[in-house]
């Protein structure tokens, strides 16, 4: 019984892990569009931010690199947006494939400049320990994981750039002829979009391995958030994120690692059936 | 109102999965120098490992020992007055991809032997290539034993020379209650299987198993359900990437040592790097080599490797082995006086050589080596130390034979 207890902090802590990993992508997949497949390889870049970062910083290298690991990320996306993704908006497929190329392309450029052993990144000495089942560096994640929520909920709503944000978002061809650059906010979007991959990058050094290959073990749990939330959509995102995170744990909990996997994903196909625009849905006039 | 995204989102969601499934690495390959197939003053070798994907973390250390090896041997000579020339293949972490790249160096490149694999799912998916074509392959990693291809030369240790050593240590420290985890794929399960035979016959209890998938990293679950069992060790029998997060959650979970030991066998040197010292320390491992073995042929060995590769590259087992394997090829075609396959299978037999982890003996019968077992304990500093070996190398026995508790195994 106390394990079947136990699950329920588990599952919101998957959830955390889920939420801050999907959290760029529900910017550049579910606002823009686009299917960003290195999203995963921004993560990544994030993680090697931490490690590159212990040089100086010793073991606090995960907290200086938060912002870091943000420019660092978001730097890459806009990056790839000015050079490669503006030429195929509205073409998702080839966008697809175009953004698997360089993830794939990422993933060999960490194994030349790091190895392809996994690194090492200290955690604080005060994140080791815990409270009951959760572990500080559990509630470390999820604290960044609400206070990154927070933040961009604060940016969307708050700011004058979110609200044209959300307005290209909503009507693109409206909100340009009413006077915003949109390309500018494009721009924008991609950079806040990889920077959050940058920040799940080097919250994940602390309880995952930290190689080239990281991006892969979490780009498919990044889509199913942001589809089953609904594209776009903050508040779907989060639900999403904390019921997978449980469906995850009790599934897990019952049966075993595999079959949680695929449990979570008749259940995420199932749900698309009945609601195919996801948990929250955007209302507007037009969309694309 | 319809947006047509979400259509392309559930698309690509499930795409990626499909994607992931197939281990979503790259495939860059690094093709060798075009030397004449065989003939002229050179002697063409494969070396087929996963340079991309989730296994490239182990196996690409394996392929530079590899490459260390015949660049020694060249350097005395080569073999039968030849050159050894390596064609390096990337396996991709992806188990078709290796049975058609051993095809490709087999049929194409004209290899005369390939070292290869790490995956027990590799090695079964190159088998069938080599048998048919009647090839060599030099297998470098500790396995679930049970196997035994007239093709295949296994230098790594079989169960008799590594699990059953790790249990029988535990089982004289006492260590009553087992739990089992393990990637899910043939070398855990297998490997499970004999453990349970052994716990049975010997009065040890095994509370759980669980597998996860390769390259799995939530492990919060699983680390609550072996906390919940309440075991005296674990046997841990994941690979690749899945054991930095699997002890980086155990040791957050406040799950230590000292209390819960884990016994890994896919744990080296390597690996503790990657999962960080912190985290790892105190936990035990089974191999037949550390980097510690203290005899003259590894003091040269660490030495050579690190003026290769950088002074803060370590040496494992798999690593010695795929060293050895190469040496031990070259020995087999000295002694037979041509590359000729089965003219090096009949003069392997009974090949000793003084090795950086002891005395290794090619078994002629069943292609298997004899090797001494090592259990040995995480240091903080990285290293591994020697707490029991087995005195002398252990006969190989892929088939358990000699143990009456496997009898029902298959």
């Amino acid at each position: 019984m106390e394990a079947v207890v136990n699950q329920l902090p588990i599952g919101l802590s998957i959830g955390a892990v889920l939420l801050l990993i999907a959290l760029g992508l529900t910017f550049t997949f579910g606002q823009m569009g686009v299917i960003n497949m290195a999203h995963g390889e921004f993560i990544m870049a994030g993680a090697y931010t931490a490690y590159l970062l212990q040089g100086w910083a010793g073991r606090q290298a995960v907290l200086v690199a938060l912002p870091v690991a943000f420019a660092v990320a978001g730097i890459m996306g806009l990056i790839l947006e000015r050079l490669a993704i503006r030429h195929f908006y509205g073409r998702p497929l080839d966008t697809l494939l175009l953004t698997w190329g360089v993830s794939l392309v990422l993933q060999q450029l960490a194994r030349d400049l790091f190895g392809a052993p996994n690194v090492q990144v200290q955690a604080p000495t005060w994140l080791q320990g815990g409270m009951g089942i959760l572990p500080y560096n559990r509630l470390f994640i999820f604290a960044l994981a609400v206070g990154s929520v927070v933040a961009i909920w604060g940016y969307m709503n708050r700011t004058s750039q979110g609200r044209r944000m959300q307005a290209v978002m909503q009507n693109r061809q409206l909100a340009a002829v009413s006077g915003i650059n949109t390309g500018r906010v494009d721009q924008r979007t991609f950079f806040i979009g990889s920077g959050l991959a940058g920040i799940a990058g080097v919250a994940l050094t602390l309880i995952g391995p930290v190689g080239p290959a990281l991006g892969t073990y979490y780009i498919v749990d990044a889509f199913l958030v942001v589809v089953a939330g609904g594209l776009g959509r903050l508040g779907g995102a989060v639900i999403a994120a904390a019921a997978l995170g449980l469906l995850n744990s009790y599934a897990e909990f019952w049966t075993n690692a595999s079959l949680a996997k695929v449990i979570v994903l008749v259940v995420i196909i199932g749900f698309l059936q009945v609601r195919p625009q996801g948990l929250f849905v955007l209302r507007a006039r037009a969309l694309t | 109102m319809r947006n047509p995204a979400w259509r392309v989102g559930a698309a690509a969601a499930v795409l990626l999965t499909g994607l992931a499934a197939c281990g979503g690495g790259s495939s860059a390959t690094e093709g060798g120098s075009a030397a004449a197939g065989g003939g002229g003053d050179t002697i063409k070798v494969g070396l087929l490992h996963s340079l991309s994907g989730t296994m490239a973390i182990s196996e690409v250390t394996v392929r530079d020992s590899e490459l260390l090896a015949i660049e020694e041997i060249n350097k005395a000579g080569g073999v039968l007055g030849k050159q050894l020339v390596p064609v390096v293949e990337d396996g991709a972490s992806d188990w078709p991809t290796f049975a058609e790249k051993a095809t490709k160096l087999i049929a194409q490149d004209k290899v005369a032997t390939v070292f290869g694999g790490w995956t027990s799912a590799s090695r079964k998916a190159m088998l069938p290539v080599f048998e048919k074509r009647k090839a060599l392959l030099w297998y470098p990693v500790q396995y679930e034993g049970l196997e035994s291809s007239p093709y295949i030369f296994y230098t790594g240790a079989t169960t008799n020379q590594q699990i059953v050593p790790g249990l029988d240590y535990l089982k004289e420290k006492g260590k009553k209650k087992l739990f089992l985890v393990g990637s899910d794929y043939v070398f855990p399960r297998t490997a499970n299987k004999i453990i349970k035979a052994y716990a049975a016959a010997n009065g040890m209890e095994v509370l759980g198993e669980e597998y996860t998938p390769l390259g799995h990293t939530e492990y919060s679950t699983l680390v609550n359900k072996v906390v919940q069992a309440k075991p005296d060790a674990v046997f841990n029998t994941l690979n690749g990437d899945s054991n930095v997060a699997f002890f980086k959650q155990l040791k957050s979970a406040g799950v230590g040592a000292d209390t819960m030991p884990v016994m890994s066998v896919s744990v080296a040197e390597e690996e503790v790097k990657g999962i960080g010292v912190d985290n790892i320390a105190g936990h035990l491992v089974a191999w037949n080599y550390y980097q510690t073995t203290d005899n003259p042929a590894n003091a040269k060995f660490v030495e050579a490797f690190k003026a290769k590769y950088g002074k803060d590259r370590v040496t494992s087992d798999p690593m010695e082995a795929g060293y050895n394997s190469v040496y031990l090829w070259a020995e087999a075609v000295k002694k037979a006086g041509s590359t000729e396959v089965e003219a090096v299978k009949k003069a392997a037999g009974g090949i000793a050589l003084e090795r950086p982890e002891g005395t290794v003996t090619i078994d002629g019968e069943n292609q298997h080596m004899y090797k001494t077992a090592r259990i040995g304990v995480i240091e903080p500093d990285g290293q591994i130390k020697e707490v029991w070996n087995s005195g002398k190398p252990i006969k190989p026995d892929p088939y358990l034979k000699t143990y009456p508790w496997a009898g029902g195994l298959t």
